[in-house]
């Protein structure tokens, strides 16, 4: 590893467990039915559109955006609307749903859409242009795409960072996605450096997917202001405030967004949605997703209609007997899977798989903080995470927030993976951020 | 010699000044307060639980000194409690209506499915965090425990299905459990409530049935059967408290679970004789239900 790459300070380096890296990308069997969960991005639900037993084609409008903090949504399959109701959705709540039938007569590829010129729009019709294409972080946060792209009032942005780190182990979608679709990112670069203003983008890709910044410096123009940016492998570097420090060495402030930083990041295969949907005036119906882990047959990245359920996709990926657990997502960032019956939503960036052999099972014993302080060395965002577990296992949330700062925790787990008394960090993060937000909705 | 003197006087100078300054300072610094306060304080529990809906028991008795509460409003005294404090303040004792908190859901592990596994921190807040804590039901109750955690009374416990039971004679309605159940389940209620919906599922017939045996399916009955006191919203019955008068028996009798029952005085919980049927056929142990310390079937 070349020690003088740009990078962060703190942070950690779990095994990276890549395996499915060189697995093409392919699409899976088509599934009878899809559940469009109208809550899949951060903000406000899409309104349905849709009434049931109406036809619809792929690609069509069936939600409209609930806000300017929200997108719309479009059918995934041709089909009949079967119903328009509540279904589980990731985090096992009910949360409102269209339910599709698939047509099986019906030509699976066959998409509407309505190219339009998108040299010809000014930024405010080009960011208007980007909501309707549903397009949100692809990168597993889901916050919608427009809204980061829409400059704060009195911010400027001089850099657009594309976000190709994925630091996270076992995920290899944005891998894929950079070495088969680089024309397709430059395109969405284009746009999100006309949208923003920014007079430079930055590709940014760890130095351990040497293929992908390879394919992304062949696929760079010449004289195209995009630069392409290695940087060093280390966990959390594809994170927001991560790539500021690396990239820009600015620090975007503690609570505030990456537009203070002078910065608008966006991940390589939002980007790449973006460059082949918006010309084409069509909307976000599908994406790539890994599916990995020792507890699955058929291992890869695979190209995915949103709203398949689970049990679809694992149907098709075989799960082997001693599979224990199911997280959506990667390992650090990932949340466990409570049912197959939840849909595959925008912000699934992989399914890992895991044998019995490859977790701990059972009950953790947790042993008291002998406050070595590797969790204040790994924190990527200079937080105490031992001073806050202590203080959250005695229900102390207001003190978390108000004197150490559980608001510029990102959750990426670095401290309750280093952590040698097992102690949940991270839930307990969670727990007095859900805690101090139902106190706050209460008063 | 001499500097010891002039050292020792220096003190004794400096400290009568400063003692002066500091008898000045009590003097026309004085704020007034009621010594009642104090006296008041002392003959509430100091159980500062919050459930009178003031700050805790100082703020109560400033509230009781300044006239803007009557002392029976504190759940947590004894009557004679309550009695000794209005006789101390010369007031009337006021009328306290006993309330408990209850809990709206009676899934406990022999009726309600799980269907994942939750492994980590024992807390319901933790595993609602985890894809909503792995139960079939996704409105019911995960049974690790907050509330009784939270419970300053000591008045919840977990039955041997992991399903709180509150102890109507403990349990002064502070809140607590309120502010912790991530499921919300909790409600403050008093006590001659009799009609009690123990059910807070959206989920609908089939769906509901096949998470828990005792889940409220939606089908409306209890509200044909007493349409003036009970209306359906969001697939659940709604009691309206403000006729309890109205309320009978006969509301409970058709319902096929159970989601609806009746409160009798003494921790007593009547089902309709077709819930009870249904709950014996599901091996639904006696003890799971709840609040109860008894269960029977309606006579009527």
């Amino acid at each position: 590893m070349n020690s003088s790459a740009k990078t962060f300070r703190h942070g950690v380096h779990p095994p990276e467990c890549k395996a499915t890296a060189d697995a093409a990308v392919t699409r899976i069997p088509w599934p009878d039915e899809v559940v469009v969960l109208l809550s899949q991005h951060t903000g406000a639900p899409a309104k349905a559109t849709v009434v049931k037993k109406q036809q619809v084609v792929r690609g069509e409008v069936i939600a409209e955006a609930g806000g300017f903090v929200s997108v719309p949504m479009h059918a995934p399959v041709t089909g009949t609307v079967s119903a328009v109701d509540l279904a589980l959705n990731p985090r096992g709540e009910l949360a409102p749903a269209i339910m599709i039938k698939r047509d099986p007569d019906a030509d699976p590829e066959a998409v509407h859409g309505s190219p339009r010129d998108v040299d010809g729009l000014s930024a405010e019709e080009l960011i208007k242009a980007v909501q309707d294409t549903g397009v949100v972080g692809l990168g597993g946060a889901a916050f919608p795409t427009h809204v980061k792209m829409k400059v704060p009032e009195g911010k400027k942005i001089d850099t657009v960072v594309v976000n190709g780190c994925e630091c996270e182990p076992y995920l290899t979608t944005d891998y894929r996605v950079m070495v088969e679709q680089a024309d397709k990112i430059i395109a969405g670069i284009r746009i999100a450096l006309r949208a923003t203003g920014a007079p430079q983008a930055v590709i940014a890709v760890e130095n351990n997917k040497p293929a992908a910044i390879e394919a992304m410096m062949r696929a760079v123009p010449a004289g195209a202001p995009i630069s392409v940016c290695s940087l060093a492998t280390k966990y959390p570097q594809g994170a927001e405030k991560m790539l500021s420090t690396a990239i820009l060495n600015r620090e975007v402030p503690s609570g505030g967004l990456p537009s203070d930083a002078g910065m608008a990041c966006f991940n390589v295969a939002t980007l790449a949605q973006l460059g082949e949907l918006l010309p084409a005036g069509r909307g976000l119906i599908e994406r790539v997703i890994t599916i990995t882990g020792g507890g699955v047959e058929r291992p890869g990245n695979y190209l995915m209609p949103l709203g398949a359920p689970l049990r679809h996709v694992m149907e098709f990926a075989g799960i082997r007997p001693d599979a224990r657990k199911i997280i959506n997502g990667g390992p650090m960032m990932g949340a466990s899977v409570a049912s197959l019956d939840v849909p595959l939503t925008k912000g699934t960036t992989g399914l890992l798989v895991l044998r019995d052999d490859e977790i701990r099972t059972g009950r953790l014993e947790v042993y008291p903080c002998i406050r070595c302080a590797r969790c204040v060395d790994a924190c990527p965002v200079f937080l105490n995470p031992s001073a806050l577990g202590l203080l959250g296992r005695k229900a102390r949330y207001e003190d978390m927030a108000e004197q150490y700062h559980l608001y510029d925790c990102i959750e990426c787990g670095c401290c309750s993976y280093v952590c040698p008394s097992n102690i949940p960090l991270v839930q307990y993060f969670r727990i007095a951020k859900a805690m101090l937000r139902e106190r706050s909705a209460s008063k | 010699m001499t500097g010891l003197l002039i050292a020792g006087g220096v003190m004794l100078a400096l400290g009568l000044l400063l003692s002066g300054l500091l008898a000045l300072a009590n003097r026309k610094l004085y704020v007034y307060e009621d010594p009642r306060i104090d006296a008041v304080e002392e003959l509430l529990p100091s159980a500062n639980c919050g459930a009178c809906g003031f700050a805790g028991c100082r703020a109560f008795a400033e509230a009781l000194v300044a006239g803007n509460a009557q002392p029976a409003r504190c759940t947590v005294s004894t009557p004679d409690g309550v009695s000794a404090i209005a006789s101390f303040l010369g007031v009337e004792a006021g009328e306290g209506v006993k309330r408990v908190a209850r809990l709206a859901c009676t899934g406990g592990d022999d009726i309600a499915r799980r269907f994942a596994h939750y492994e980590g921190r024992e807390s319901c807040r933790a595993a609602a965090l985890v894809a909503g804590g792995g139960k079939a039901c996704t409105y019911g109750c995960l049974g690790y425990g907050d509330c009784a955690r939270a419970c300053p009374f000591d008045a919840i416990r977990l039955n041997k299905n992991h399903l709180p039971v509150v102890d109507e004679v403990k349990c002064t309605a502070c809140g607590n459990c309120v502010a912790e159940c991530p499921k919300h389940l909790y409600s403050i209620h008093p006590l001659d409530h009799r009609l009690f919906v123990a059910c807070s599922t959206q989920m609908r017939g089939k769906d509901a049935k096949e998470a828990c045996k005792a889940a409220c399916i939606g089908c409306g009955m209890c509200a044909r059967t007493l349409p003036e006191v009970i209306t359906m919203n969001q697939n659940l019955p709604v009691v309206d408290y403000t006729k309890n008068d109205l309320a009978t028996q006969d509301a409970i009798q058709r319902c096929p679970t159970g989601a609806i029952c009746w409160l009798e005085r003494g921790g007593l919980v009547v089902y309709g004789a077709k819930a009870l049927e249904a709950r014996a056929a599901a091996g639904a142990s006696e003890q799971q239900t709840q609040p109860a310390t008894k269960v029977e079937a309606a006579t009527s």
